[in-house]
């Protein structure tokens, strides 16, 4: 079939059965639009590209398929960066097609020409540079085979803008022949014996969940062996919903702003088995004594993860799906009550940390605090909406008090720690899950960095809430000032003359203020059952801190608690 | 610890920035790298000479190295019975009166005199890095104007070849 490259690429979305894409026009993609346009291929525009990536972004969290994202080239290309990186940092699958100047126009600094594979290269799985429409196709297969597969991650294809008019022969390759990819699913079935050993030999085993369980969907045989053996269990900011807040052997999020128990328990465990973890430094604190009483078990689909930060004494490479699955198989030929019975005492221990010091806030204050406003939605929502953060201290207060059930519930930018994400990934993710509560959790700092966002939430009429913590301050960095800098609270002071509300309903977005605490409870509960998109300005105080809180690198033990 | 690492990749445009900007990226201690055609005209052969510490640092060379997708194979030569050379290229001034002192030393080591004029002479050495180090140290007395080396390349004795391994 004899198609041009605009074709070829609207042929290759079809047969990767792409629902959406994500993108922005300009000079060098116009001949794709001009396809996009005759093929009436549904295409979400946001109102800036680095909307569009982070919309691809939390349409892949939500919904486990490969987000899909379209911009020109050069400073439409350049404006992918930020979300191209938080992607990368977190493994979301992605393939980003950019136009790219026509050939004969490539290396003279031509108008809009920037060199965006050079500039990915470092923050994508995998990128190519198609200047040839022959070779477009078997690109395409490759990038949608590579983003989802192993440890997904985003992959660009940047394609000339004189591809796009060229014709070419089209055939969609049936199959992949890489040499140098070959991603593991089978392990070495000797490594989890040896695990099994290891577990047999413990008295204070830990689960650490991280973000590879909501990758690999293995959230449900996870919970299947924590519940036979009664291993207790916590998990990373990516982990949180993977096992259900509620669950006995739940101990809440470790880290830099974990629960006590948590955080406690990493000091004192004996076998740290790490499920699909990366031991980031906000998660480790110093590295040196970091669970320095256990031997620690990794699992891992990327070898690469082993030994990177913290030194494992078994790993067990492969997909979580094989891995998690075989080790069920084989700890349950053993009862449960000889697990739960072997696990006990630490159990009763770790309860007995988790009861004596809860997370905590004054529930007295007269103010709204947004450890209530987070527990409100929680209880409103029943721990069954999908939420997107921001980066900052609510991201944070989200962590600790929504109750989680599930996974792909909680979507936030943990690695790159990137502002600005959590608008247009809402954006994105209530695009992909049409049928769910999406809500967006934000602070008044990164809000203002995409804000421009709620023009497109409000012309798709998306049910999207957003629900703005508004202290005046970027609130994390006021709280490192305040506790490690003297309170010199150097240019995190954001008091504005700006009025959200009236911002909001100017690009069409109903909105409210809300300042009253006894007023939380209605209005959250009518905002959140309300039909179309919704804002509301909740106005919080301006000196609450994030807590615990482990300074940086210190040991986990080593925590400033509240309450 | 030295280690010589041949990495097999595609023949394919970027591959060795790719390279080279992830060793540096994660801070990798790189002492040479060196690229050149195989006997595959799809497949690229580049030797990296890393200093690692230890096993730890080795290995994150090795597993981050082998996620690019164009990365089709690495082989760790260090422990294994091996050839290894590099080539340099050396400018020496020579007057009348040094030159026959120069040829002299060009002769012990079996290098080579590829170029000369009434003020210099170019010198071609291959060897072991130690070799051409010690033949620089000697010509440096007569005025070193320039030298080039091409980083070491390594290959197994035996008949096994690296892509079979």
């Amino acid at each position: 079939m004899k198609v041009t490259g605009a074709q070829a690429v609207i042929e290759c979305l079809k047969k990767e059965n792409v629902e959406v894409v994500f993108g922005y026009p300009g000079g060098a993609v116009l001949t794709l639009y001009d396809e996009l346009y005759l093929s009436d291929f549904p295409h979400i525009l946001p109102k800036h590209e680095q909307g569009a990536i982070h919309a691809a972004d939390g349409y892949a969290r939500a919904t486990g398929k490969v987000g899909v994202c379209i911009a020109t080239s050069g400073p439409g290309a350049t404006n992918l960066i930020t979300g191209i990186a938080t992607a990368y940092m977190d493994s979301i699958p992605i393939v980003i097609i950019t136009g790219q100047v026509a050939v004969s126009l490539i290396g003279r600094d031509s108008f809009q020409e920037a060199d965006i594979r050079g500039i990915t290269t470092p923050i994508t799985k995998h990128n190519y540079f198609i200047k040839d429409a022959k070779d477009l196709p078997k690109a395409m297969k490759e990038a949608f085979y590579i983003a989802r597969t192993g440890r997904p991650g985003p992959v660009l294809v940047d394609i000339s803008k004189n591809v796009f008019a060229a014709e070419l022969e089209f055939e969609y390759p049936e199959t992949i022949n890489l040499r140098g990819y070959r991603p593991v699913y089978d392990g070495d079935p000797e490594a989890i014996d040896a695990v099994y050993s290891e577990l047999l030999k413990a008295e204070k085993p830990l689960f650490f969940v991280g973000g590879g369980v909501t990758l690999s969907d293995t959230s449900d045989i996870m919970r299947k062996i924590v519940a036979y053996s009664g291993i207790p269990t916590v998990t990373s900011l990516m982990g949180l919903g993977c096992i259900a807040e509620d669950d006995p052997n739940y101990f809440g999020m470790i880290g830099m702003h974990g629960t006590y128990a948590g955080n406690l328990s990493t000091t004192e465990t004996d076998l740290l088995i790490g499920l699909g973890v990366r031991f980031d430094d906000r998660v480790t604190g110093l590295l040196n004594e970091f669970a320095d009483k256990a031997k620690i078990i990794h699992f891992d689909i990327d070898a690469a993860e082993v030994n990177k930060n913290v030194r494992s004494h078994i790993k067990v490479i492969g997909n979580l799906q094989w891995s998690l699955d075989k080790l069920y198989a084989k700890m349950t030929e053993r009862p449960s009550s000889e697990w739960t019975g072997q696990f006990r005492p630490w159990r009763d221990k770790m309860t007995a940390w988790m009861n004596e010091k809860p997370l905590v806030y004054n529930t007295d204050s007269e103010r709204i605090l947004p450890q209530a406003v987070i527990e409100k939605i929680s209880e409103i929502t029943q721990g069954n909406a999908v939420i997107v953060t921001d980066v900052g201290q609510h991201q944070m207060w989200t962590a600790q008090f929504y109750q989680f059930k599930q996974p792909r519930a909680f979507l936030t930018s943990g690695g790159l720690g990137t502002m600005g994400y959590g608008l247009p990934a809402a954006m994105g993710a209530q695009v992909g899950v049409s049928g769910k509560k999406v809500i967006c959790i934000c602070g008044d700092g990164g809000f203002m960095m995409s804000c421009q966002e709620l023009m497109a939430i409000a012309d798709l009429n998306l049910p999207l809430k957003i629900i703005i913590l508004n202290n005046s301050y970027l609130g994390m960095v006021a709280q490192w000032q305040r506790t490690f800098y003297n309170q010199h609270y150097a240019h995190s002071c954001i008091k504005t003359k700006t009025d959200f509300v009236k911002l909001s309903e100017a690009m069409g977005v109903p909105a409210i203020r809300l300042e009253k605490k006894e007023e939380l409870k209605t209005v959250l509960e009518k905002v959140i059952a309300s039909e179309g998109p919704f804002l509301v300005d909740i106005r919080i105080p301006e000196d609450e801190d994030v807590l615990p809180m482990v300074p940086s690198g210190a040991r986990l033990d080593q925590m400033i608690m509240g309450g | 610890m030295k280690h010589t690492l041949a990495v097999l990749v595609e023949n394919k445009p970027g591959v060795l920035t790719h390279i080279s900007g992830l060793i540096s990226r994660r801070a990798f201690n790189i002492e040479s790298i060196a690229a050149g055609y195989t006997e595959e005209p799809d497949m690229t052969r580049i030797t990296i000479v890393v200093e690692a510490d230890d096993e730890y640092v080795l290995e994150q060379v090795v597993n981050q190295l082998s996620k690019l997708i164009d990365v089709i194979k690495i082989i760790d030569l260090t422990g294994q019975d091996r050839v290894h050379r590099e080539l340099a290229l050396i400018k020496v001034t020579a007057t009348p009166e040094t030159r026959a002192d120069i040829l002299n030393i060009v002769e012990i080591f079996r290098a080579h005199v590829v170029d000369v004029n009434k003020e210099t002479v170019i010198v071609q050495l291959t060897g072991e890095e130690r070799k051409i180090d010690a033949m620089c140290e000697l010509l440096e007395d007569y005025g070193i104007r320039e030298i080039v080396r091409t980083g070491r390349i390594a290959i197994c004795r035996g008949p096994v070849s690296a892509k079979e391994v």
